[in-house]
């Protein structure tokens, strides 16, 4: 970075905010503190996320308790291939945030940086492409809960609702993901240096991680389920 | 006197009375943008509390027009699918967004900051957004109600709200799961604030019970909405993309969905109870001049209120078919959770106990808030005994229960701190004598309305009843003229209050004489909150009780009078 | 008793053996409720009055000591006494929650906006109930479309009627009279018009009453019908090739089913055996049972379910009342001794608001 060294003087000044500004500490020593503030945030946003699941994975425990039979034949409907690739893509866009996430702390680390972003967005519309694929083919088997659903035992519908949900909730979270990680690589083209040190690439990064660790609950429980054995 | 701080040569003098300093936030710009798009936790306090103004006056609307209903056991005055849709519109309006944002953020907004000796909220520009959340979940609702209304009751149970309605329910829940992030968002915002924002010296047993009661209040509004936004989620996917979760056609239980909505919902209850506990342990030190007693007990009963309250929702079920073993052990825990309530209230009574008692309107709000709220949680006890919930379930006597906690205790709450606190934040003195006049009318109308729906409820009226049999009109007969003068005794505020903004007499810094860093500010206080860098140095409530040095009972001052 | 503390006007009618329990426990926590409140208040105003603001009374610091000790002082006493309620509520709830064995079953099926119910001969109300006294009467709930909750305040009773579920609940009826019978969840327009009454007689009176109504199927006799119409005969009689349980006898009998565990055969196993036939497979068998999901209607399965309890044998009503046999009623398809049934017994749906005192039936 061609202006690496001014911009990291003034880091601090940058990136704090109000009301933090004012506390009365030293310059670095009330971002150090901001920085805090904002992780703190996002691991309080991120348990309130972990009961929204929460109550989302309850539900399926609940309704497969009392269907095994019929969710087991439900979930070999699924596709797999496509499940483990979104899989797989989801794991390695989690891996290139979490550089991100190390590397915009560190000084000359600004391009590593921007990669690693760039690469979990790609990674993450992806995911999205393969999910829509899958979609596709799923409507095509119908495979969509109503009157025309392919499969006669009455409460694989219930997994399909399940399914359709999760997934789409899922989706969501991981375009507002994307969304977030977007902006942030904007912040960087308009005015470089931006990622270096800010607190937004941990508050987004944790908050990608943390829409990576559903997917690997998900991805058991809609695909795995009635293809052991 | 001003032992909660002290930095005496920053902070304002509270003896002053600051007349056209240029620092209030009120006059940083008075454009509607400078409103709109305002970052101040002051300005967005009040934007709240011009918002869920609006949304009372619609459910006591509601309210109104169901009370004029049954004042006689016919249907006389609306339809059946009218009544349904406005006491769905009353219930869901008033929970969710009059009762679950009142306190915490209107003047949890407002104070917490100021309690605590910050500048700001640790993100502003997120509770900015959490008001617009706020506002879009509340009009989203509204549209709903004027596209032809919503008649599932607050609770939208299924399969009835999912298969069986035809009215916009879609709509509706939307608000509802639109406003339940702008809840989540306030939940964060606060809890990040009293963990890193506390002034030096603020220690954790330094905290204002009110800060308190805001923390645990947060804790719930995290823990609990997103369960509430996933059960509504599923409402609506199973109403529009037909997809079967509930549906017991094909499968589904609705029973789960009564769970999960209990979950949240019966925490909700303390989202709307934990913040006027604060309110009135701030109240309360104030006008007796004591210290809180017990001030651990205080904020040990606080916490625990908000954990067990998570493990109590099933006692909203006891008769739907649930094991009876499931039931009791609901019953105990419904049962335990009133054991740190009534140590409040012990507290607060003895707090009373050798004071240097007045009985200025907040005041008065106080001691309505401790015999209504002792009623409402002794009548708990009640639906927390199984045999007798089975029998009173769904019937009026729960309706005045409740009514009891969230209207009467939250609402008298509401209003005492609205008294308290209203000359710091409009920097205007209100006509006392018709605000000790309104105290006195509410508590009475409110008793009037609920005292009766007990004894209805107890003789078997069920709940959202449009036509009922003509043994209960007596007991209808009183509870709808008690609602009248409850709406006479809720608009009166609303006028005088009006009135004192432009017609008040300047406040002074510190008109009752309080404890408590929002007292070290000017009224109203700067956008910067202080002037200096407050130092917390003791405890809370410093109030001093035996040899009242003259001047230090609360003083209200006459039109720009100094004393 | 207690409950004369109540004045009358603020009792509602008592009309059943829980009912009486109930009125026990309430009146005891309106006795400690009232001593609570009395504190409090009498606390709050004595305090008010004597340490309002510039009184004479002694006012300083309380040791600390002291507080801490009245702190955990009504700590301890608030524990103690609720968890005492605690206890008694309990035992009551436990106590009263199965049925006697030889009850009176009654099957009730809440819709939008009616209670029907279902006598064991047969005997079809609708927003109607009539019951003998003194006698424990069980009734099996369910629901046609949304939840609605089945309440007689007078009993004290109420439980959710939950479509495709079944719950259940007893009573035993004390009093003669009529009593109202109201919907308790909220379940649309006319939620306030699902009312209905609760007719107690007399046994013999309500002997009476059951030779006049109008001739009809019992449950049994039309699940005997669709035991064979649907098919189920064909693998579970005697004499079938496809290897089937027989379900002769086994009414409240434990079976062993696969993997050690035992179950015993009451409604909820039935039902799950016809919807979910793999779920709970009888050891020794194959789970070669297609579902009936979507193929019985609840009426349906609750007849199979009378025929697989009471098999085709007329549930011994009269003689379970201890009654004479001159007031036997007769045999289903023979006609009643006396006359035609009396139609106008059968009064249509209460009136919304009429009182439910008084006009007890002959």
């Amino acid at each position: 970075m061609s202006a690496g060294g001014d911009l990291i003087e003034k880091t601090a000044e940058r990136h704090l905010r109000e009301p933090w500004d004012e506390l009365g500490l030293a310059g670095d020593r009330a971002f150090a503190y901001q920085r805090a503030g904002a992780t703190f945030g996002i691991w309080i946003f991120i348990a309130s996320e972990v009961l929204f699941f929460g109550a989302l994975f309850l539900l399926y425990t609940a309704m497969r308790l009392e269907h095994a039979a019929d969710f087991a034949i439900a979930a070999r409907e699924t596709n797999i291939v496509y499940g483990t690739l979104n899989t797989a893509l989801l794991l390695t866009s989690g891996l290139c945030a979490a550089i991100a996430s190390q590397a915009s702390e560190q000084k000359g680390l600004q391009r590593l940086t921007l990669w690693c972003l760039g690469a979990t967005v790609l990674l993450g519309l992806a995911f999205m492409a393969v999910k829509g694929v899958e979609y596709r083919e799923d409507i095509e088997k119908h495979l969509l809960p109503g009157a025309s659903f392919a499969l006669k035992e009455p409460t694989t519908q219930l997994f399909f609702g399940f399914y359709w949900l999760a997934t789409s909730i899922h989706a969501i979270h991981l375009s507002i993901g994307i969304a977030l990680v977007v902006r942030l690589i904007w912040k960087e083209w308009r005015e470089p240096g931006f990622l270096f040190e800010s607190p937004q690439v941990e508050v987004a990064m944790l908050y990608w991680g943390f829409v990576d660790m559903i997917w690997i609950v998900l991805y058991p429980m809609l695909y795995l389920d009635g293809r052991a054995g | 006197m001003s032992g909660a701080s002290s930095d005496a040569s920053t902070l304002a003098n509270p003896r002053e009375l600051d007349l056209g300093l240029p620092v209030s936030y009120l006059a940083e710009g008075r454009s509607v943008a400078s409103w709109l798009f305002t970052t101040d936790h002051k300005r967005i306090a009040i934007l709240y509390a011009l918002s869920i103004t609006f949304f009372f006056f619609i459910g006591g609307a509601a309210a109104t027009l169901v009370r004029l209903e049954l004042f006689t056991p016919e249907g006389n005055i609306v339809g059946a699918d009218t009544y349904n849709k406005l006491f769905s519109l009353h219930g869901i309006v008033m929970v969710w967004f009059f009762l679950i944002p009142s306190i915490p953020t209107t003047m949890g907004n407002f104070l917490l900051p100021l309690m605590i000796g910050a500048r700001d909220l640790a993100f502003p520009k997120l509770n900015l957004i959490s008001w617009y959340l706020n506002m879009a979940g509340g009009l989203l609702t509204l549209a709903a109600v004027l596209a032809g209304g919503i008649d599932t009751g607050w609770t939208f149970y299924v399969p009835y709200s999912t298969v069986f309605s035809n009215t916009f329910v879609t709509l509706a829940v939307l608000g509802v799961f639109v406003s339940g992030f702008s809840t989540i968002a306030t939940g964060v915002n606060f809890i990040a604030t009293v963990h890193y924002l506390r002034a030096p010296g603020m220690t954790w047993f330094r905290l204002p019970l009110f800060v308190w009661a805001m923390y645990t209040t947060s804790l719930i509004f995290v823990l609990a909405t997103p369960v509430l936004a996933l059960t509504l989620v599923l409402v609506i996917a199973e109403r529009t993309f037909n997809l079967p979760i509930f549906d017991p056609a094909r499968g589904g239980d609705p029973i789960l969905f009564q769970h999960l909505f209990w979950f949240y919902s019966h925490p909700a209850v303390y989202i709307m109870i934990l913040p006027a506990m604060g309110v009135i342990s701030e109240v309360i030190t104030c006008y007796a001049r004591r210290r809180i007693f017990g001030y651990s007990f205080m904020v040990y009963a606080l916490v625990a209120i908000a954990v067990i309250g998570f493990f109590t929702w099933g006692h909203h079920m006891f008769t739907s078919g649930m094991s009876p073993f499931a039931a009791l052990v609901f019953s105990f825990l419904s049962f335990i959770v009133a054991v740190p309530s009534a140590i409040k209230v012990f507290n607060w009574t003895a707090t009373l106990y050798r004071g240097q008692i007045g009985f200025e309107s907040p005041m008065l709000y106080a001691l309505g808030f401790l015999g209504l709220f002792t009623m409402g949680g002794l009548t708990g006890l009640f639906l927390a005994s199984v045999p007798i919930d089975v029998h009173v379930q769904d019937t009026y006597f729960v309706v005045a229960h409740f009514h009891y906690i969230m209207v009467g205790a939250s609402v008298s709450a509401y209003f005492a701190g609205l008294h308290f606190w209203w000359p710091k934040v409009t920097g205007r003195m209100y006509p006392e004598s018709w605000a000790r006049f309104a105290a006195l009318l509410m508590f009475f109308g409110f008793n009037l309305t609920f005292f009766p729906q007990f004894i209805a409820g107890y003789l078997g009226m069920p709940r959202r009843y449009y036509t009922y049999p003509p043994e209960f009109q007596v007991w209808n007969v009183l509870s709808s003229s008690g609602a009248a003068v409850l709406a006479v005794a809720y608009l009166m505020p609303l006028g005088y209050l009006t009135w004192s903004l432009f017609f008040g007499g300047r406040a002074l810094n510190d008109p009752w004489n309080a404890t408590g860093l929002e007292w070290r500010t000017t009224s109203p206080p700067p956008r910067q909150n202080f002037f200096g860098n407050p130092q917390v140095l003791a405890p809370p409530y410093d109030y001093h009780p035996e040899a009242t040095p003259p001047g230090d009972e609360p003083r209200i001052a006459e039109k720009g009078a100094l004393t | 008793m207690l409950d004369a503390l109540i004045p009358a006007f603020l009792r509602p009618e008592s009309a059943s053996v829980q009912a009486a329990k109930v009125d026990a426990i309430f009146i005891g926590l309106l006795l400690i409720s009232s001593a609570i409140v009395l504190l409090v208040v009498g606390l709050v105003v004595t305090f008010a009055i004597r340490y309002r603001r510039g009184s004479s009374a002694k006012r300083g610091e309380m040791p600390t000591i002291v507080s801490r000790e009245f702190e955990v002082g009504w700590t301890a006493a608030t524990l103690f006494i609720f968890v005492f309620i605690f206890w008694w509520a309990a035992s009551v709830e436990i106590g009263a929650f199965s049925p006697p064995k030889d009850a009176i079953e009654i099957h009730v099926v809440g819709k939008q906006w009616m209670w029907k119910t279902q006598g064991p001969s047969g005997t079809r109300e609708i927003n109607e109930l009539h019951v003998p006294v003194g006698a424990p009467v069980r009734l099996l709930l369910t629901s046609q479309d949304v939840i609605h909750s089945f309440y007689v305040p007078a009993f004290r009773l109420k439980r959710d009627a939950l479509p495709y579920q079944q719950t259940e609940t007893w009573f035993q009826a004390t009093k003669t009279g009529t009593y109202h019978l109201l919907c308790t969840e909220y379940c649309g327009t006319d939620h306030s018009r699902m009312v209905g009454r609760i007719i107690v007689m007399e046994p013999q009176d309500y002997a009476q009453w059951l030779t006049r109504q109008p001739e009809r199927d019992g449950l049994a006799e039309l699940g005997a019908r669709l035991f064979s119409e649907r098919g189920c005969s064909g693998c579970h009689n005697a004499g079938s090739k496809v290897h089937a349980p027989s379900l002769a006898g086994i009414w409240n009998q434990s079976v062993p089913l696969e993997g050690g565990r035992t179950a015993t055969v009451d409604e909820a196993y039935v039902r799950d055996s016809i919807l979910q036939p793999e779920r709970d497979v009888v050891a020794g068998y194959e789970p070669i049972m297609p579902s009936y999901e979507g193929k019985l209607s609840d009426g349906e399965i609750q007849a199979l379910t009378a025929y697989i309890r009471h098999g085709t044998d007329r549930f011994d009503l009269i003689g379970s009342l201890n009654l004479a046999p001159a007031q036997n009623i007769c045999a289903p398809g023979q006609t009643p001794p006396e006359s035609a049934p009396n139609q106008s017994l059968r009064s249509p749906a209460m009136v919304p608001g009429a009182p439910a005192s008084g006009d007890t039936p002959p």
